[in-house]
């Protein structure tokens, strides 16, 4: 408070909690004076030669060991094999050549700014100064002749006698922004074509050919009815996939997940029996991408016949034709009908009735 | 330097204390916690030592003729490999009624009581039978082939390279580290609690003992990215960064920050 009071006499008044609000002038001058700098305090390197080598010392070691540091990296690069391996305590073993390369850099990089900081705070130059500004505006004489350049510059260039000129560049600098425009709007693909893929996948089956075996996905092998025993899962691909020429596109759209429960564990409301109806004795195939933004659904809990989803927790449930009961998504898996070749295997004779996969816009 | 300078305490002498006192309390407690006896002899299990010791030891949930009651659900059908990842990997007996049965260290049975066990609950119905070695040792198998089964099947739950992971519910999906290929065989042939059942006709065996491969390649391969912090991805390479590489940074930056003497 003393330091504020112009009077030169400090504030002795003690003002009580009780006493309610107190007028007073609070003590602040009329107007705040520079106080200056604070007096420069002097390091030990300023004033004693032998702090002065000791730090000079400390600075060359830092960039000592940067160098050695760097050295070791360019034996080492040379020197290990790069399928050498080593056990390190708490790592496990790992790759030598790796460990070494990066251990050494990152030393050599910080020997280098430990250094340089070092020697900054140190040995270089400490006492403060003051460097006043000055006005950063050209003088009149100046300003006008850098105008009378540029003018001058455009009368020689004849730009008011030629009009055409300065059209016909404008014109082909303003066509230029065009192409770019093109690549942005068209690698956003076609509106059109975009939907028509979102509504399809390899599923669909034009009416009388014959049904899409379900297949193991990655072994591409047909499944039997009897191999689902209850309480299994499948990962499923269409069969169709092996001649598609887009794998990863038509896998990501295709992908299927199968599963056999007890007929008796199904709900007895609508859902679960629909469900029901369109599996064979239990067992049930749905698209296995979720709803929401389109993970694969996979995690499925045998005992509660919950479908969970990795990405968000959105859960489907299994006996009740994959109603969502918990997360983000908003709409059940869609289910594929299912049914038995002459031959025992399982197959779809009709795709999807809904697109699979996240929601998206005119559905 | 004066008085009160000489006895200064080092800034760092707190966290070297601490490091210390951990060192050697951890230390010490590896040196003398209690270890459990091995047992490795197997034999071809006897049905009636077995059903004693069911009626002993399992009865009390699973009922006196393992048919199931409230607390436990029936035994008939699962067959010998259910119980001998069960009891073998110490989640049965049940140490205490929770969401999901632990994996514990140790087996509170021998091989051969367990094998007695198994014995006699195969002899109520068929069921899986306990796997040979020539599919579970993960010797003459593709890797590859193993890790891309693995990575559709199963990576969903145990985490691409079986650290395990989160069910709903509290329940989770075990850490495979350090499992052995009998064990993962049969959680895969058995389908225990959660997990789903992956049997021979979905699996084949020689595919099982390509993922059995594969896991087994993950857990001792060179980490060449280093430190694999688990392998549980973002989460705990994120905490490791915010923890340790944070901290490094703002000691450099108080270090930048402090005037020289």
């Amino acid at each position: 408070m003393t330091d504020l009071d112009t009077t030169g006499q400090p504030s002795t008044d003690v003002v009580h909690l009780d006493e309610g609000h107190h007028i007073g002038t609070g003590g602040l001058p009329a107007r705040f004076e520079d106080p200056g700098l604070p007096t420069h305090i002097h390091r030990m390197a300023d004033d004693s030669p032998d702090a002065g080598r000791r730090a000079e010392r400390q600075v060359v070691a830092l960039f000592g060991l940067s160098m050695l540091a760097t050295l070791v990296f360019i034996v080492a690069y040379f020197a290990i094999d790069k399928s050498v391996g080593i056990f390190l305590p708490g790592i496990g073993s790992t790759n030598a050549l790796n460990v070494v390369l990066g251990v050494t850099m990152g030393i050599s990089l910080f020997g280098i700014g430990a250094g340089a900081v070092h020697w900054a705070k140190t040995l270089m130059p400490d006492t403060e100064v003051v460097e006043e500004r000055h006005p950063q505006a050209s003088d009149a004489a100046t300003r006008s002749a850098a105008v009378g350049i540029i003018l001058g510059g455009g009368e020689q260039a004849q730009l008011g006698r030629r009009p055409m000129i300065k059209y016909a560049l404008g014109g082909a600098l303003g066509l230029f922004a065009l192409p770019f425009v093109v690549q942005v709007a068209g690698s956003l693909g076609n509106p059109t074509k975009a939907l028509a893929g979102l509504r399809s996948n390899l599923w669909d089956i034009a009416p009388g050919v014959s049904p899409i075996r379900l297949m193991r996905d990655p072994e591409m092998t047909p499944i039997k009815a009897s191999d689902v025993t209850i309480g299994s899962v499948f990962h499923v691909m269409p069969e169709t996939l092996k001649d598609s020429q887009h794998v990863l596109e038509d896998k990501g759209k295709a992908a299927v997940i199968l599963m056999r429960l007890d007929p008796n564990q199904f709900s007895a409301a609508a859902g679960g029996q629909r469900a029901q109806a369109w599996g064979y004795q239990g067992i049930i195939a749905y698209s296995k991408i979720c709803t929401h933004v389109g993970c694969p659904v996979g995690l499925y809990e045998q005992q509660t016949h919950h479908l969970l989803c990795p990405c968000h927790q959105s859960t489907y449930d299994a006996t009740n034709n994959m109603e969502v009961i918990f997360g983000p998504a908003k709409r059940a898996l869609p289910q594929l009908k299912i049914t038995v070749d002459d031959a025992g295997y399982l197959v779809a004779p009709e795709g999807f009735h809904e697109p699979v996969g996240p929601s998206f816009w005119e559905r | 330097m004066n008085a009160l300078a000489a006895r200064r305490r080092h800034p760092a002498a707190i966290a070297i204390l601490l490091l210390l006192g951990l060192v050697a309390v951890g230390g010490a407690y590896s040196l003398l916690a209690p270890k459990q006896a091995q047992a490795s002899v197997v034999s071809a299990g006897d049905i009636n030592t077995g059903k004693s010791l069911f009626l002993a030891n399992c009865a009390t949930c699973h009922g006196m003729n393992a048919q199931g009651s409230a607390a436990g659900p029936t035994l008939v059908g699962v067959g010998a490999a259910s119980v001998d990842f069960q009891v073998g990997t110490g989640r049965m007996p049940l140490a205490a009624p929770n969401v999901q049965a632990q994996r514990q260290d140790t087996s509170q049975f021998t091989q051969e009581q367990i094998a007695n066990m198994a014995a006699w609950v195969a002899s109520l119905a068929p069921g899986p039978a306990i796997p040979g070695a020539q599919y579970t040792s993960g010797q003459n198998a593709d890797v590859a082939q193993g890790g891309e089964i693995f990575r559709i099947n199963c990576a969903q739950c145990h985490n691409y390279a079986g650290s395990g992971g989160a069910l709903s519910r509290g329940k989770y999906a075990p850490s495979l580290t350090g499992s052995s290929g009998k064990t993962i065989y049969e959680a895969m042939l058995t389908g225990p609690q959660s997990m789903p059942v992956f049997s021979d006709s979905n699996i084949s065996a020689q595919n099982k003992n390509n993922i059995i491969a594969y896991l087994k390649t993950t857990q001792t391969e060179q980490q060449v990215g280093g430190m694999t912090l688990g392998n549980l991805g973002p989460v705990s390479e994120g905490m490791f960064i915010w923890i340790f590489g944070l901290g490094l940074m703002l000691g450099c930056a108080f270090w930048l920050g402090q005037k020289a003497a």
